[in-house]
């Protein structure tokens, strides 16, 4: 295979989910109203959580709106990341995924495509949301949304191979929803995306312990240093760590053919 | 050498060198040979051997639950066979898969279109995972399309063609890349009679038109004409292979359905 056919494919995978995105809109929609929801009713709520309170990052004390905001760009990742693994269930299931299983080129390359393209629609949902957040007073420094996007990039990948790896091990589209109660909820709830780690610390050890083992909280928290120009090393470490792990998993465990293979998928398609 | 021999060598397979070997090769379209494959404890796949020749029309017929998608499935890389080898135009599909798997063009039997993307896009999309480039997609596209008169629907979306139009742009997206061996599973099993004929009309012209060769895998034993040649599975065994009208003869029947099912009967 020539060198240009990989750029090709990275191209043409790229362009489909973007494609697949548009016709989709309701899906992007919803993917924004999702965190804004929280921003406008949640955080509207909330107002006093963090009254008085000092966070380093920020010098001040901060709105607990500026204080979600990262956690909602970890949601907004989460999710995306979550329905684009359900989209490959639903791929495999209608037979779809046979058709790029069938190219020449390597399987792992194809699959690095695939999560390429998933952060990428990630990363436009964030910005999207960021633009919104704004008119909420989340006004973080100009630069800090250039110093993010690799954060937010890196965070797609690490969250987009995770759903990846649950793809190749959900037997069925209807076992999804298990995904969410199991996999989502935890790892958003157990994270500082709504809280800092100080107030778990407080309530309970056994849940700050869980936060602290929990990817998404490192996720999470390199966003929001990111965001306002500060480079979280402790955050970004587990991240690498998080990001080699789980992207060779994926791409190693990935095997859709496992209940197709001997299928011939649903009756009177 | 025999005369005859050469002949018959020049019309139906090309004779290659080796250079690893030094000696005389007959590349096949397809070698496939002693393949097996288990499944949940079950032998689905036994000892399988047969060629495909180049340009020729091959048809692969068997009950349900012969065994054929599990064969198209191995051919098409997407089962590992237990034991056994493919070999595609010289290329081993286990140890060379890129190689080989570019001289497939592969129709399956369950839909396999992006409904919600255009005729246009599918067929990008397919392009791009080839290794073509998008100038390169867009006129093959257009011959593609062109030829199985859907170019001026090239913009509608996939979910809105009724089933024999999807089943042509499944054809057309197959051949994009210019294959050279088309694998057909089942490919008219959801159409109606006048897509089926139309369908089979257009696959028979391409041998001619472009030396393509074709494994029509069917349980419609009327879909095959008497010169074909055609491999017979069942229950995972290859039963006969040859001209569809010698089999016919030896086992004293009419007709292709009255094979298969004296076959199954002798097996019961």
């Amino acid at each position: 295979m020539k060198k240009s056919a990989y750029l090709f494919c990275f191209w043409g995978v790229l362009k489909r989910e973007f494609q697949r995105s548009l016709q989709q809109r309701t899906r992007f929609i919803s993917a924004l109203v999702r965190p804004l929801l929280w921003l406008a009713v949640f955080a509207a709520g909330f107002r006093g959580t963090l009254e008085g309170m000092v966070i380093a990052l920020y010098g001040t004390p901060v709105d607990y709106e500026v204080y979600i905001t990262p956690g909602l760009i970890g949601m907004i990742i989460l999710f995306n990341s979550m329905q684009s693994s359900l989209s490959m269930v639903y791929d495999r299931e209608m037979g779809s995924m046979r058709v790029l299983l069938t190219s020449p080129l390597p399987r792992s390359y194809l699959l690095f495509c695939k999560l390429f393209a998933i952060a990428l629609t990630s990363m436009l949902q964030v910005y999207a949301f960021l633009a919104v957040a704004f008119l909420f007073d989340v006004a973080p420094p100009a630069l800090g949304y250039l110093t993010a996007l690799p954060a937010i990039l890196m965070g797609a990948f690490i969250l987009g191979a995770l759903g990846l790896l649950l793809a190749s091990l959900i037997e069925q589209l209807e076992n999804f929803a298990g995904v969410m109660n199991f996999v989502v909820f935890p790892l958003f709830f157990l994270s500082p995306a709504l809280y800092p780690l100080t107030f778990m610390q407080d309530g309970n050890t056994w849940v700050y312990w869980a936060c602290v083992i929990n990817p998404f909280t490192y996720v999470v928290e390199l966003i929001r240093h990111a965001l306002y120009l500060d480079l979280n090393t402790p955050a970004l470490l587990v991240n690498l760590v998080a990001f080699a792990v789980l992207t060779t998993a994926a791409v190693m465990g990935f095997d859709p053919a496992r209940r197709m293979l001997h299928t011939k998928g649903p009756k009177g398609r | 050498m025999n005369i005859a021999y050469v002949f018959f060598t020049f019309k139906y397979v090309s004779v290659i060198q080796s250079p690893q070997q030094g000696v005389l090769a007959l590349q096949f379209a397809a070698n496939i040979q002693a393949l097996s494959h288990n499944f949940a404890g079950r032998q689905v796949l036994k000892d399988v051997s047969f060629t495909l020749e180049q340009g020729a029309f091959v048809g692969l017929i068997g009950a349900n639950g012969a065994g054929k998608t599990t064969l198209f499935s191995v051919l098409t890389r997407l089962i590992r066979a237990t034991s056994g080898t493919v070999m595609l135009f010289g290329h081993d599909l286990q140890r060379s898969p890129a190689a080989a798997l570019a001289t497939l063009g592969i129709v399956f039997q369950q839909p396999t279109l992006d409904l919600d993307l255009s005729v246009l896009q599918n067929l990008q999309y397919h392009g791009a995972i080839q290794g073509m480039s998008p100038t390169h997609v867009q006129g093959r596209a257009q011959e593609e399309l062109e030829r199985l008169q859907l170019w001026d629907r090239r913009h509608e979306r996939i979910r809105w063609l009724n089933g024999g139009h999807r089943r042509r742009v499944e054809i057309a997206r197959a051949l994009l890349h210019e294959p050279q061996l088309l694998l057909l599973d089942e490919a008219t099993s959801s159409l109606d009679l006048e897509s089926r004929i139309h369908l089979q009309r257009h696959i028979r012209s391409l041998i001619d038109a472009r030396g393509l060769t074709v494994l029509w895998t069917t349980h419609l034993a009327e879909e095959l004409e008497r010169n074909d040649q055609v491999i017979l599975l069942s229950r995972g065994e290859v039963h006969a292979q040859g001209q569809l009208s010698s089999l016919l003869t030896a086992a004293g029947v009419s007709d292709a359905n009255q094979l298969m099912l004296n076959l199954s009967t002798a097996r019961t």
